[in-house]
């Protein structure tokens, strides 16, 4: 694959993750670890836990905005981030992850909301790439 | 990309994008600016996502964008849409996630030169008392039937608790409550983000800051305003926290669904909407009232915290220590209101995004002090450039549906604001200039460094030129505490 798997582009006023990956569970997986490179989630040390997470929606980019939704709730009422994913896609529109946890230590940025602002997953010559613009 | 040549010169700082720019154009698009500010406008992507916002149905008149305009996520920040009721739409995009996100400052008899040697203790003390930063609880923790109370009580509930006087609640928009919210209609995940966030400030652009009153332009004004020079001042921009966020969030990801069965094309899914008069139109504008409500009294409980923070800081080393309200008014929010549409009078949902209502003389709903002056109109500039108190005008009724601009607009990226600033650099130079900065992230800091922002008087100047607001007062800031 050409590229980063996620890289930071320029936005005035919000941030903005350009992502790839080889197929949609890679994209998925890649647009999590951009997420959370970007609220700069330091974790506690300590045993981590593991959790399932389940998400099902009508088309794969509500699928992706769907899922990093899910992980910011839990950072938010739960404290924790998270250290690994494992994720499996039925058809484009269900994901089931198993998540590794971790309580957070620091957290350095906030982001309000996933957006659905020009997000569209398209297929390039090696994959899929989206943008994804956070509201912060 | 817009460019200069597509907008026709209405006036001296009025220009617009036609109906003939583009097939799916339903309304123009106008905006207030001088040149210099017309071209940061076309310096991002703003002026398409206003000419992709021209495209909702239900639209009157003209999408209207004001001159601290940037590119935000759907509609641009700084623009105001108005859709006739009761088939025209609503689009929770074009509110935004921090729903009544918006201002709230508070006047002082407190000189500032008095306060000089305690401003160290009294940013100490505001940050101390008004919890801030990201994922931060208050010292509230609401039930459910609480929480909904306030869903549908706003500032009142804060007033029947304890946190606010009388004068508070009728110097607010609204009186701090706007009817029509149905708590039914916010999801339990909202509530949960809700319960323990009352009376905090979050992250972000937020802020409290400690001004002082630099300079009174319209004296009768700054007076009923209890504004006068040399005196401190406070200000509080924050807004519904993650009770906001989760409740545009659900609705957003909801209405994606509704406008493929009200076959309504768009060229941004951020745009989704619903008719105001369908069930999703009507759950969301009563849910989007919900977290209204919950941000005027998180705005009140953050004053009680303020207030507190003052007497700790200031008792027995000033007189009067007392803070008063002088107006708290939303700019992330859908209003229901009534405007004059081609000579006649009609009932529309005023979309401000990143936009402040600016009421002129007359309006019943203004306190009797302010109520022959016009509607105060508050507008932060960045952290270490100016604010200003402006008022509402017969200019604003007209032009723009009652509406002004909200603050000194982004001009540069986050990103890019974090390589060329450092945090801790430009907390020492605010320091140093006499401000006193209290702030949790300094990565967060550099990100609203003055640098980043336009200028705010530019801004000012235009809206005045405009005739959409008038000068009531300059502050300058001292202490600023930010999450």
């Amino acid at each position: 694959m050409k590229g980063p798997y996620f890289e930071e582009v320029e936005h005035t006023a919000d941030r903005a993750l350009l992502v790839r990956g080889a197929d949609l569970k890679e994209l998925l997986h890649n647009a999590a670890l951009g997420m959370l490179q970007l609220i700069g989630a330091i974790p506690r040390s300590g045993p981590s836990r593991e959790r399932e997470i389940e998400v099902q929606a009508p088309d794969r980019e509500s699928l992706l905005v769907t899922w990093l939704e899910e992980l910011l709730f839990a950072m938010e009422t739960r404290g924790v981030t998270y250290t690994k994913f494992e994720l499996q896609i039925t058809g484009d529109t269900h994901l089931f992850a198993k998540v590794q946890e971790m309580p957070i230590m620091v957290i350095t940025r906030h982001i309000k909301a996933v957006t659905y602002h020009d997000l569209e997953i398209e297929k390039t010559e090696d994959g899929l790439v989206t943008t994804v613009v956070f509201d912060v | 990309m817009i460019q200069k040549q597509d907008f026709h010169k209405l006036g001296p700082v009025l220009w617009e994008i036609p109906t003939s720019y583009r097939q799916d154009m339903r309304v123009p698009v106008r905006i207030i600016a001088d040149d210099r500010l017309l071209e940061a406008a076309l310096s991002d992507k703003s002026m398409l996502q206003a000419v992709n916002a021209s495209t909702l149905p239900g639209l009157v008149s003209y999408i209207i964008v004001m001159p601290d305009v940037h590119q935000g996520y759907g509609f641009p920040i700084g623009g105001v849409a108005a859709t006739r009721l009761p088939h025209g739409v609503i689009s929770p995009g074009g509110i935004g996630y921090d729903i009544n996100c918006g201002v709230r400052l508070l006047s002082s008899h407190i000189s500032a030169k008095v306060a000089e040697p305690h401003l160290g203790d009294l940013a100490n003390a505001l940050y101390a008392n008004c919890p801030s930063g990201v994922g931060v609880g208050g010292s509230l923790r609401l039930s459910i039937k609480q929480l909904d109370q306030i869903c549908r009580q706003g500032a009142e509930w804060t007033l029947k608790n304890g946190y606010a006087r009388q004068k508070d609640l009728e110097r607010t928009e609204g009186g701090g409550r706007i009817e029509g919210a149905n708590p039914a209609h916010v999801s339990p995940r909202a509530k949960q983000r809700g319960r323990p966030q009352l009376g905090t400030l979050g992250a972000g652009n937020h802020f409290i800051e400690v001004d002082v009153v630099e300079q009174v332009f319209h004296p009768e004004a700054a007076q009923a305003m209890g504004l006068e020079e040399g005196m401190l001042s406070l200000q509080i921009h924050c807004g519904s926290r993650g009770f906001g966020h989760q409740i545009c969030s659900d609705y957003v990801r909801e209405l994606q669904g509704a406008v493929k069965r009200y076959q309504i094309q768009l060229p941004d899914r951020e745009l989704v909407c619903a008719p105001l008069d369908s069930p999703e139109g009507k759950r969301y504008l009563s849910a989007m009232t919900c977290a209204a409500n919950y941000a005027f009294a998180n705005r009140q409980v953050l004053v009680h915290h303020a207030r507190r923070a003052f007497e700790q800081a200031l008792a027995g080393k000033v007189s009067d220590w007392e803070l008063h309200q002088v107006y708290d008014i939303a700019h992330n929010i859908g209003k229901i209101e009534e405007h004059v549409v081609d000579g006649e009078k009609v009932r529309v949902c005023v979309h401000r995004k990143g936009a402040t209502r600016a009421f002129g003389p007359g309006f019943e709903e203004l306190p009797d002090e302010y109520r022959d002056l016009g509607q105060p109109v508050l507008v932060p500039g960045s952290m270490a450039t100016s604010s200003w108190v402006l008022l509402g005008t017969e200019g604003s009724m007209a032009l723009s549906f009652g509406s002004t601009c909200h603050g000194a607009g982004r001009t540069m990226s986050r990103k890019r604001a974090k390589r060329m600033v450092r945090g801790d650099r430009l907390r020492e130079e605010m320091e140093s200039s006499g401000i006193h900065v209290r702030a949790r992230s300094m990565p967060g800091l550099a990100e609203e460094a003055p640098q980043a922002y336009k200028d705010v008087d530019a801004v000012v100047e235009v809206v005045v030129r405009a005739g959409i607001a008038k000068k009531v007062a300059r502050l300058r800031p001292l202490a600023v505490i930010k999450g």
